[in-house]
């Protein structure tokens, strides 16, 4: 710091005015960006939307084409992430922030942890594509086992091969990590005086988990919780890599069965040359968009609503 | 409120007299049930290892049938063309090169906009302007990737084109801004929460010693917040180096090593893309290739999430 140049001050504070306008001209570039994805999607694909085009299967013939099986497909791959990746995610902050002590055991867990998050969607993919898909291998070549009625809702098929419960987990990998790492934030942001106080009227640990520090939490976990599932219902990379079939034209009705994710039925929309494939897309873009949005909606409301007196 | 919290407890505790041992056992039984649930990120991590080690290393030494490919082979080969009808090269730098191209792009664009961006809305903004782009940029953060894909097909594409006859329907430029607008946000926010976790009392230092906005944003602030900066910008360049849509959609099927923003590329997530929606046998070469491709993208995100730790660690600079 010492011998600093000496700047006259006029060149100071041109520089001070040119840098606010870069400033200005940046920020105004990442809106307008914003603002031309928005606008170019709503012209390409608004005048395709319509209660058929919500209600039909999909189509070769652009016209008839509908996003039923993928948007249905979506809330069940939704649905199961949410069942498994929540408690589990939920259950790991609760560990790590009020149960574990500072061992080496903890330290790897949590090195493990920001790893996971850094891991690209598509080697998830290929992962659940092993573990859940096959079963790493198990029965390769043989006939899947069969537990239950094929009618009912608990029928089961051992390994899971292309099916919705196989790509419910998959998802629930990817987002495990975000749920972690949310969760480990809210249960941090409860004051220990809190803590303090229940241990010091006798209660066990998980006596002051389950009736103080998850309560005091739980606006900052589920919004932390929504958010992570809308990540899990936009990605399409991991359904990609577990073969999602092209073209579905039954919506789910057990954990078997096969189906396909609104993403991927955009993907493979977007993929296509002839132009009315792409206003189709463009459609369904809106319809994620809608339901993306209502998420986050939910989010705010949720942390409005639940605000509790403990924070 | 601890009021309640207290009543919550007594009557708990009053209520229902739960006996010391059962209570002990109870509360053993939960904790060892939530150490299994983190230990299942373990499993998950090991699983990842284990798998993709063992299809690459099947794929470096050789199948029953078959050669294997040889890990100098693949990778230091300049040739990638697994597909097709003649000979198959499995040298993996040509989709390195793709993945880096559209990497750079991607970071050429979003890096300096949204740092600058960050020090705009965290230096300059007015709080209810901020609050508006901090939501905008929530909203582009949240859109999917497949989105921006379509994006880059349908507008960035033909705009480029319109610009220059050398851009085809595939080109690099056109799925590295696309990338580059999809960690706009991520650069963003966590560069402008480590901008405001700079204490105010540097920046009334530096206004006291007569710096205008700009010495006290450029000079003080940002070298503050150099470690969390740069560790946004590795999270960032991991998001684009994994990303799999945008290219799979807009960069094109050609492993080619080539430095051309106008030219087509395949990034190393393009390739898998293309090998689990294509027709390869499970137990072909080229589809154990994959595996050893997917090896290759984990060691490398991997390295930059170190790396950023790392930093985050190493130079992080304390005020408290």
């Amino acid at each position: 710091m010492t011998d600093a140049p000496h700047i006259p001050v006029a060149r100071r504070l041109l520089a001070n005015r040119m840098f606010l306008a870069t400033c200005i001209t940046c920020t105004g570039l990442a809106v307008c960006v914003l603002a031309v994805l928005i606008v170019s999607i709503m012209m390409d694909g608004v005048h395709r939307l319509s209660p058929d085009f919500i209600a039909n299967f999909a189509s070769r013939k652009p016209d008839q084409a509908g996003i039923r099986a993928p948007l249905v497909g979506s809330i069940w791959v939704c649905a199961i992430c949410a069942l498994t990746a929540l408690p589990v995610g939920v259950g790991t902050a609760i560990y790590l922030e009020e149960f574990a002590k500072r061992s080496r055991l903890t330290e790897l867990i949590r090195i493990n942890i920001s790893n996971l998050s850094g891991v690209p969607s598509i080697v998830y993919g290929i992962i659940g594509l092993t573990a859940f898909s096959r079963f790493f291998g198990w029965r390769a070549g043989s006939e899947p086992i069969e537990l239950g009625n094929p009618e009912s809702l608990l029928y089961l098929r051992l390994p899971f091969g292309s099916s919705v419960l196989a790509g419910g987990l998959t998802l629930a990998l990817v987002v495990l990590p975000i749920v972690i790492v949310a969760s480990q934030e809210a249960i941090r942001a409860v004051p220990n005086s809190l803590r303090q106080g229940a241990l010091a009227l006798g209660s066990t640990r998980w006596q002051m988990v389950s009736r103080i520090t998850l309560p005091a939490s739980l606006p900052m976990v589920m919004t932390g919780a929504i958010l992570a599932m809308s990540r899990a219902i936009g990605e399409a990379a991991p359904i990609l890599v577990l073969g999602a079939p092209l073209m579905v034209l039954e919506t789910p009705a057990n954990l078997m069965s096969e189906f396909t994710v609104l993403p991927m039925q955009i993907f493979n929309w977007a993929g296509r040359a002839k132009a009315s494939f792409q206003e189709i897309a463009a459609a369904a873009i809106i319809v994620q968009l809608a339901v993306l949005m209502s998420f986050n909606a939910l989010a705010i409301l949720v942390r409005q609503r639940l605000q509790t007196p403990f924070q | 409120m601890s009021l309640q919290a207290a009543a919550a407890i007594t009557s708990a505790a009053r209520g229902t007299p739960i006996p010391r041992s059962s209570r002990d056992r109870s509360e053993r039984v939960v904790k060892s049930v939530l150490l299994s649930f983190s230990l299942l990120s373990i499993v998950t991590t090991f699983s990842i290892v284990a798998v993709l080690g063992i299809e690459a290393w099947g794929f470096f030494t050789g199948f029953p049938d078959k050669p294997g490919i040889g890990l100098i082979p693949f990778l230091t080969g300049t040739e990638w063309s697994p597909l097709l009808g003649g000979e198959q090269k499995f040298g993996v730098l040509p989709l390195v090169c793709g993945t880096v191209l559209v990497t750079v792009i991607a970071g050429a664009f979003a890096l300096p906009i949204g740092l600058v961006t960050a020090i705009f809305l965290s230096e300059y903004a007015p709080p209810r302007l901020r609050v508006v782009l901090k939501s905008a940029l929530e909203v582009l953060a949240g859109v999917p990737t497949v989105v921006y894909g379509f994006f880059a097909l349908a507008v960035i594409t033909p705009a480029l084109q319109r610009v220059s006859d050398a851009f085809g329907t595939y080109n690099a430029l056109s799925a590295g801004l696309a990338v580059g607008i999809m960690i706009l946000p991520i650069v963003c926010s966590l560069s402008e929460d480590a901008l405001r976790a700079v204490p105010q009392s540097l920046r009334d230092g530096s206004s006291a010693l007569g710096g205008t906005k700009f010495d006290t944003s450029v000079k003080v602030v940002l070298p503050a917040a150099l470690s969390g900066i740069m560790a946004s910008f590795l999270l960032a360049l991991t998001r684009a180096i994994g990303e799999t849509m945008i290219v799979a959609l807009a960069a094109g099927g050609l492993a080619q090593m080539t430095m051309n923003p106008a030219s087509q590329v395949q990034t190393m997530t393009g390739f898998i893309v293309a090998i689990f929606t294509g027709d390869a046998q499970a137990n072909s070469v080229e589809y154990a290739s994959s595996y050893a491709v997917a090896a290759t993208l984990f060691i490398m995100t991997l390295a930059l999430t170190l790396t950023g730790s790392a930093i985050l660690k190493r130079y992080r600079e304390e005020y408290e």
